[in-house]
């Protein structure tokens, strides 16, 4: 069996036809393998569901219990179909895994989602998976995108904040994953006292403590006077009046995005912290270089950066142009 | 320079005057000489070095990077200096003095630059190689004007703004006898000819204020609407500085070459056509130019209107009463037929003073100025020898289009507007304000904004055309630069009109028919 006729692009999504499921799909379908919890690649109203265990509690959370029709979790190798999937950690967010489609005939397919090799206390480590053909995201696929140690990213906060200790620092970061991975490299950065929250990310971040993920105290952002210096919330909340209650706040954002000073600039950012959960070029050529497989297909990002580099190193690549996905669904 | 690199990112994000201050404050207080001079020069332009051309940098960059995989970047990036410093292929990241950066690009042949560059680039990690780069392109581009830079050294310690003004002009990178004299040392002396003095500034006043002064002791004068300015003919030696101490003498070189006398004066800069004197639009057209051209020296030539005179013939007058300075001026050859003084106003009684400000004899007369006859020349803003008393500012009613969030005390609140006026039956931008309002006032207004928006376009919103500003502003040039033809000077709101439709808002023909 051709590649392309065990995994293809449609429109809802990623489509296995021996196995007859989709991953990570767009549109509801009868039966979704998903990567993780991020919205653009965790939908509801699938028929079944199959993902990690983690993934399926965060499914639940934000869209309710009946998110699906039915939910399994992908705990050991399965069988669907013709084929035989399994899960594996990809270093993303809580829960997030690549997932590994071998058919009974045919090359052996790795679809790594959104994933990630920087060290992340909120995730198991990204696992390498021997594989023929090698699907990846290129969200940073430009040589550009170097992201910098995360403790460093921290001192550049700790040092504002001692700059303007009667400011609040503000920093927007989303809701799933990276703020949480923000107040954990706060708390290695040495903040101990109370870190303020906005509202939305209450559920997630006590879902993140549950599973023995140690967030220290952590306050409502809600308050009228808010009694911590740093407060974490997602960057839709800095167009609400919720921002009014703070007197003149330093504000941040951590994304991989803000390594470029005109996309920092565009979101009207006083402290950019280059904080990313997606793999940094280095690193998805390095990924690339280690499985070498016989082909790399991209999902979506910046891929006519990697199309090139991989067309440099001799290596056959080819876009899925996927759409539905954002640019940095962190 | 690591610290240096985080200055300017710092700089280059905040957007509040204070905050900037307050961050080359403490850089300037922690980084050691001749490093902190160097930056500071870097930070106001005053730091002459060799310039490296992009085509330079081009070329080092594609002897070691795929030239698509370049271009992809350039492209995304959109900065040439920066995509080279997040391009550079390099793990160390040294802590380079830099006055050794600053060496280097001072020092280094032409033929020996690509080579020196890409080594120091070697040496640095991503933020260093972009202050670097941004030093060797000369484009800092952080908006720190030389004024801010004093105001941060003045925070320091004992000398304040004026004392450094006085001195600033005599002093070069890295200005080690400034650093010195802030900690405590002695003051630098005047190192060169035609140093900057601090300018004497009034205070705003009205009628009924001016009620409780006697105007015997009163002498008053048009207030000419140009640029105020400082000129000096220092032994030979010419300046001509604006208000604030910037050196603007390269874009009047007919004025300087004017400057026959020896003195520092005070006065107006106006583009003077025989006893005409031009709108502030025809000024403006020869602002912040590097070099000036022949024909916009013969169609908009500058001339001087003197107000005071701070140093005469070698003589300080400063701490002469107004009416003996006066007397210097009034017997004075300035060697030019474009300087003149300013004439004095014939007035016994405030309201003979009214009736001349309500009609001036030409356009370009923004007001009047009323300075006490005994008054000394004082630096700064001194309230009550000297008051401005504007003429009234013309407003107009027109409908708030667009708003955009503000930022620093104004996080979150719509507070810059854009507003239109009627074009037929449509409804045409012609500027935008940030301030003039209260801050009840802005609570409201955000609230409207928020409550009645179209679209949202990133930061800014299109509001739906029904809340009428009433506007109010300093003047008008026409402007082929803007939709409308015309652009505003100090555009500000000074009414909300919550009762009023947006139907019965101005017609931009009204607004055109006042053009001068």
């Amino acid at each position: 069996m051709r590649a392309d006729q065990i995994l293809h692009p449609t429109p809802a999504g990623l489509y296995c036809p021996p196995g007859d499921f989709y991953i990570d799909p767009v549109r509801p379908v009868h039966r979704a393998l998903i990567t993780h919890g991020h919205g653009d690649h965790a939908r509801s109203g699938h028929g079944a569901v199959l993902a990690t265990r983690q993934t399926l509690e965060i499914m639940a959370i934000r869209y309710g219990e009946d998110f699906a029709g039915q939910r399994q979790a992908a705990d050991e190798p399965l069988r669907i179909g013709d084929t035989t999937v399994s899960f594996h950690p990809a270093g993303h967010i809580l829960g997030s895994a690549q997932i590994a489609v071998q058919p009974d005939h045919g090359p052996r397919i790795v679809v790594s989602g959104d994933y990630c090799r920087h060290p992340n206390p909120v995730s198991a480590p990204y696992e390498p998976v021997p594989c023929d053909i090698f699907v990846t995201e290129a969200t940073f696929g430009l040589p550009v995108f170097k992201h910098p140690d995360p403790a460093g990213e921290m001192t550049r906060l700790l040092a504002s904040m001692a700059e303007f200790p009667e400011r609040h620092h503000l920093i927007g970061a989303y809701a799933l994953g990276k703020a949480q991975r923000l107040i954990m490299l706060a708390r290695q950065a040495g903040i101990d006292g109370p870190i303020a929250i906005h509202g939305a990310l209450q559920r997630l971040c006590d879902y993140h403590v549950e599973q023995g993920i140690d967030l220290g105290p952590l306050v409502p952002a809600t308050a009228k006077q808010v009694d911590a210096q740093l407060v974490i919330a997602p960057p839709s909340a800095f167009a609400s009046a919720w921002v009014q209650r703070f007197r003149d706040p330093v504000v941040g954002f951590a994304s991989g995005w803000m390594a470029v000073r005109a996309r920092a600039r565009q979101r009207g950012v006083e402290l950019p912290l280059v904080i990313s959960d997606h793999v940094d070029w280095p690193q998805v050529t390095q990924t690339i270089r280690e499985l070498a497989p016989q082909e790399v297909w991209i999902t979506h990002g910046a891929e006519d950066g990697l199309l090139r580099w991989c067309e440099l190193q001799g290596i056959p690549a080819r876009p899925l142009r996927l759409v539905g996905y954002e640019d940095e669904p962190e | 320079m690591r610290a240096f690199a985080n200055l300017l990112e710092r700089l280059a994000f905040t957007p509040a005057r204070n905050a900037k201050l307050r961050l080359l404050r403490h850089y300037l207080e922690q980084t050691p000489d001749p490093d902190r001079g160097f930056a500071l020069a870097a930070l106001t332009g005053d730091l002459k070095l060799r310039t490296v051309t992009p085509g330079l940098l081009r070329g080092l960059m594609v002897e070691r990077v795929d030239e698509q995989l370049f271009a992809l970047s350039y492209d995304f990036v959109g900065d040439l200096a920066e995509t080279i410093a997040l391009l550079w292929d390099s793990d160390r990241d040294e802590d380079v003095p830099l006055h050794q950066a600053v060496a280097l690009l001072s020092d280094t042949g032409k033929a020996g630059l690509p080579a020196a560059i890409a080594g120091m680039l070697d040496r640095l990690g991503p933020s260093q190689r972009l202050a670097f780069l941004k030093l060797a392109t000369g484009n800092m581009r952080i908006g720190l004007s030389a004024r801010m830079a004093r105001m941060a050294l003045a925070d320091m310690g004992a000398p304040d703004v004026a004392q450094i003004e006085e001195i600033w002009h005599g002093l070069t990178p890295p200005y080690q006898p400034l650093f010195d004299w802030i900690a405590g040392g002695t003051r630098p002396e005047h190192a060169a000819r035609a140093p900057f003095r601090p300018v004497m500034l009034s205070t705003p006043v009205d009628l009924d204020q001016l009620g409780a002064f006697d105007p015997a002791d009163y002498v008053a004068e048009w207030k000419w609407d140009g640029i105020r300015v400082q000129a000096i003919n220092d032994g030979g030696v010419r300046r001509l500085y604006s208000r604030t101490g910037e050196d603007i003498g390269n874009s009047f070189p007919d004025l300087i070459e004017a400057l026959n006398f020896d003195g520092t004066l005070d006065g107006e800069l106006l583009v003077r056509r025989g006893e005409d004197v031009a709108v502030f639009g025809d000024l403006q057209k020869r602002l912040g130019r590097k070099q000036v051209g022949k024909g916009m020296l013969e169609s908009h030539p500058a001339g001087l209107r003197v107000y005071d005179a701070l140093i005469w013939q070698g003589r300080d007058l400063r701490d002469l009463p107004l009416i003996d300075r006066r007397a210097v001026l009034e017997g004075a050859d300035f060697g030019s037929d474009r300087i003149d003084v300013s004439p004095l106003l014939d007035f016994t009684t405030w309201d003979d003073l009214a009736a001349l400000r309500a009609d001036p004899p030409a356009q370009v007369i923004e007001g009047v100025m009323i300075k006490r006859r005994d008054s000394l020349y004082v630096g700064g803003r001194p309230r009550g020898p000297w008051f401005k008393w504007k003429r009234d500012p013309h407003v107009v009613d027109a409908v708030l289009l667009y708003a955009q969030r503000g930022h620093g005390k104004r996080s979150g609140f719509y507070s810059d507007f854009t507003f239109g006026l009627w074009d037929a039956d449509q409804l045409v931008p012609v500027g935008k304000a940030y301030f003039g309002f209260t801050d009840e006032e802005l609570r409201e207004l955000d609230r409207f904004v928020r409550n009645n928006t179209i679209e949202r376009f990133g930061p800014v919103r299109s509001i739906a055309p029904k809340l009428v500003l009433e506007v109010a502003f300093e003047g008008l040039n026409a402007s082929g630069r803007h939709k409308s033809g015309v652009a505003m000077r100090f555009p500000r709101i000074s009414r909300i009109r919550w009762d009023k439709p947006a139907s019965e808002a101005d017609h931009l023909s009204a607004l055109k028919a006042m053009i001068p």
